[in-house]
């Protein structure tokens, strides 16, 4: 069945808003940029949604040409799109979270000058995901790939004037060019053996290879260095320094791009890929092993950090570890699952954050907040949903997914499953940490401001002053919205539903041999992982409301451990040292004052000093004089007839 | 009979001569005759190699170079003589309107 459901306009609609909003947003009023930004946006999820109702009389993996972009040779690459029920999914995540995320900026983002401007961005970058999550080979998920990170660079850096701003954006992008370096090495690979880079041919000729069970190989070789540029997208050790630093980015722009679409897109490429590692079984342990230390190293610097996005940054990176965890155990469909639910829970906590910082006049700092369930109710249930969500608490979304993972890596290894549930635990710990230090005790912000009024940068500075409130509904709906789907959104996963959905593209074999292992077993361990969650909150609960002295003991107890966690165990600091300094020093040294100054400044500045200093030599001859001229022809001819007399001579 | 090689030096010295006279005379008549030498020295030449090699050609050129000189002196004169009457003088250096 050839049916045609014109996939390029899912992308091509955002690039339309966003091309409208930054050419002409800046002459329009705040109305016609919103209304332009949000009915691309909310367009394209339109279209998502008809794809989706059409999908299942659809013949999957379903195919669109567009355009033939590189050919050469028999190598070829075409503007051609892919779906299947993985990038249906994916597809639906995006828009329909993105759309709710351009709906709440309307509201949160209504006072900044930058108006037009950032939601051109947030166009351009659903255009690239979009592009990243719909292509039909590599070498356009790269495009993507590179546009997300683009955007993201923009977005980060959107209060640009901010030194801080500025340079989180850099850091962003260059981090990330570390992995796209991994990433690219992993295309050129496929090419060079595989001749093409079109995900159905690869994989039908990755298909004949048998599993590189002893030893490494080819594939080994091409899943990790996959993997390496998903650890710079995605933020996974050892290249997750930049996602705490990208909070510097307006909050719907971290709920967006840094915690529920683009640093996913380093766990649907290795999913896309599966075909690949799982014929590499130390790609994949590389995989699930630096999944599973992320998670873990990533909740114990969410312990104690103060600031409520960054808290919610490493809570990312550690979420991020579990979908990585269970592309490792070969749980893809778990892995995206979590994916999913996590675009909601996570979405809708940094969109309440947003809504918190907004009530609070651009305060991020925890410790000066307190008490704020009385004054922003909405914000405050809708936060608490996804604060059980994601802690794992029964039967909202985070709990089936990350249980899901769990048994998944339980039966591959019970040390993942140990980590994992250690984490469990942590997460819940710091994120009812989160809500009570936010919501529960007194308010301190008022206190803090009559001293100082260090936020005004934030851009909401005029709500400094006075009591915090509630946000306007624009900002609430999409908070509702998303808390729903943080409410439900895990029952799409009972019984193995959205295993079973997926299993066309992953293989059927995970699933059933899961059931097959006894579900007592199953029911045990998710009885652990659910105390493991109600502990996390009951010791949040007894250190920050009922015995708010005791975390400073503990810290003073803990002594220098604990200053590492707050440093976030120096790590950016060790990078500094090993890789920054070291390359600033022997670019400097070497590259600047070397080879640019030296080399190739002098080159050209001695090539030009030497001409004219001939030139004042020689314009000497040039006097004007008609018989200096004349005396020179002579001399000339003297000379050649001189010459002409010795050649002569020579005979 | 005379020997080419010394209508040649003849000719090479009146040459020299005319050009010297070029490059240090400063009276415009005096460098316009050093001109009439250095192309009457050029002629010689011709005629002694149409002597030599029994070719009518260079006698030929000999008389274009004395009609094309005519030409060229009654011009030449026609031109100082109305430098002398704009100018009231014959030195080359002093006719510098044209120089920067």
């Amino acid at each position: 069945m050839t049916s045609n459901l014109s996939l390029w306009l899912i992308p091509i609609l955002p690039l339309a808003g966003a091309a409208i909003n930054g050419l002409l947003g800046k002459k329009s009023s705040r109305t016609a940029v919103s209304v332009v930004g949000l009915f691309f946006s909310g367009a394209a999820f339109a279209w998502a949604l008809t794809v989706a109702f059409r999908f299942p009389s659809l013949d999957v993996p379903h195919q669109e040409y567009l355009a033939h972009w590189i050919r050469s040779g028999n190598f070829s690459v075409d503007f051609a799109f892919y779906l299947d029920q993985l990038s249906l999914v994916m597809l639906l995540v995006v828009t329909g979270v993105g759309f709710l995320i351009h709906i709440y900026s309307v509201g949160y983002m209504w006072d900044d000058p930058g108006y037009y401007r950032f939601f051109s961005y947030l166009n351009l970058f659903m255009f690239f995901m979009l592009t990243l999550v719909l292509a039909n080979n590599y070498l356009l998920m790269f495009i993507g790939w590179e546009g997300v990170g683009l955007a993201s660079y923009l977005l980060i850096g959107f209060w640009f004037t901010k030194d801080s701003a500025a340079s989180a954006g850099k850091k962003a992008f260059i981090v990330n060019r570390i992995g796209d370096f991994g990433f690219l090495i992993g295309l050129f690979l496929i090419i060079q053996h595989f001749h093409s880079l079109n995900f159905s041919e690869v994989f039908e000729q990755v298909k004949t290879h048998a599993p590189e069970t002893a030893g490494a190989g080819l594939l080994t070789a091409i899943g990790i260095l996959l993997m390496v540029g998903a650890c710079g997208k995605s933020a996974q050790i050892p290249l997750y320094v930049w996602l705490p630093d990208a909070m510097e980015g307006p909050t719907p722009v971290s709920a967006l791009i840094h915690a529920a679409t683009m640093v996913t897109a380093g766990v649907y490429m290795v999913s896309r890929s599966h075909v690949i590692f799982e014929r590499a079984p130390s790609a994949l342990t590389v995989v699930a092993v630096i999944g599973t230390l992320t998670a873990l190293f990533a909740a114990t610097i969410g312990i104690a950090q103060t600031d409520i996005k960054k808290v919610l940054a490493y809570s990312t990176v550690s979420q991020l570890g579990y979908m990585f965890l269970a592309c490792g155990v070969g749980a893809f469909s778990a892995g995206i699952f979590h994916l999913m639910t996590h675009a909601f829970f996570k979405g809708l906590l940094f969109l309440a954050a947003g809504s918190v910082i907004h009530a609070v006049g651009g305060e991020q700092d925890m410790r000066r907040m307190g008490g704020l369930k009385a004054y922003i109710p909405i914000t405050f249930a809708t936060m608490f949903i996804a604060t059980l969500a994601i802690a794992g608490i029964p039967p909202l979304a985070g709990f089936w997914s990350k249980d899901e993972i769990l048994w998944k890596a339980y039966q591959a290894n019970w040390v993942y499953w140990l980590i994992g549930v250690v984490t469990a635990f942590i997460t819940s710990f710091y994120m009812f940490r989160l809500m009570f230090m936010t919501f529960w005790g007194d308010y301190y912000g008022i206190h803090v401001d009559q001293h100082g009024k260090s936020h005004a940068a934030h851009g909401h500075g005029e709500h400094g002053h006075g009591e915090p409130h509630e946000s306007p509904a624009v900002m609430l709906v999409p908070l509702v919205i998303l808390a729903l789907l943080s409410l439900v959104g895990g029952f799409v996963g009972y019984r193995n539903a959205f295993e079973h959905f997926l299993d066309p593209v992953f293989g059927a074999g995970a699933v059933e041999a899961g059931q097959a292992a006894g579900s007592a077993t199953e029911h045990m361990l998710m009885g652990v992982s659910i105390a493991a969650a109600v502990l996390g909150w009951i010791l949040a609960y007894v250190l920050y409301v009922s015995k708010p002295y005791l975390p400073q003991k503990i810290a003073a107890s803990l002594g220098s451990f604990y200053d590492a966690v707050v440093n976030k165990y120096y790590v950016d600091e060790i990078y500094a040292k090993l890789f920054v300094k070291p390359l600033v020093d022997g670019s400097t040294a070497i590259l600047w004052q070397g080879v640019d100054r030296r080399v190739i400044d002098d080159t050209v500045n001695n090539a030009a000093h030497g001409a004219r200093h001939v030139s004042d030599e020689v314009r000497q001859m040039e006097s004007g004089n008609l018989r200096s001229y004349a005396s020179w022809i002579a001399a000339g001819a003297a000379v050649v007839i001189a010459y002409m007399i010795w050649q002569g001579m020579g005979q | 009979m005379v020997p080419l090689s010394y209508y040649l030096l003849l000719s090479g010295v009146l040459f020299a001569c005319g050009v010297m006279g070029f490059l240090i005379k400063r009276n415009i008549i005096t460098i316009f005759m050093s001109i009439e030498l250095m192309l009457n020295g050029v002629n010689l030449s011709f005629v002694a190699f149409a002597a030599h090699w029994h070719q009518l050609a260079g006698q030929v050129f000999v008389f274009f170079v004395m009609v094309v000189a005519a030409a060229e002196a009654a011009v030449g004169l026609a031109i100082i003589i109305a430098i002398y009457r704009t100018r009231e003088t014959l030195n080359v250096d002093q006719v510098n309107l044209l120089k920067l």
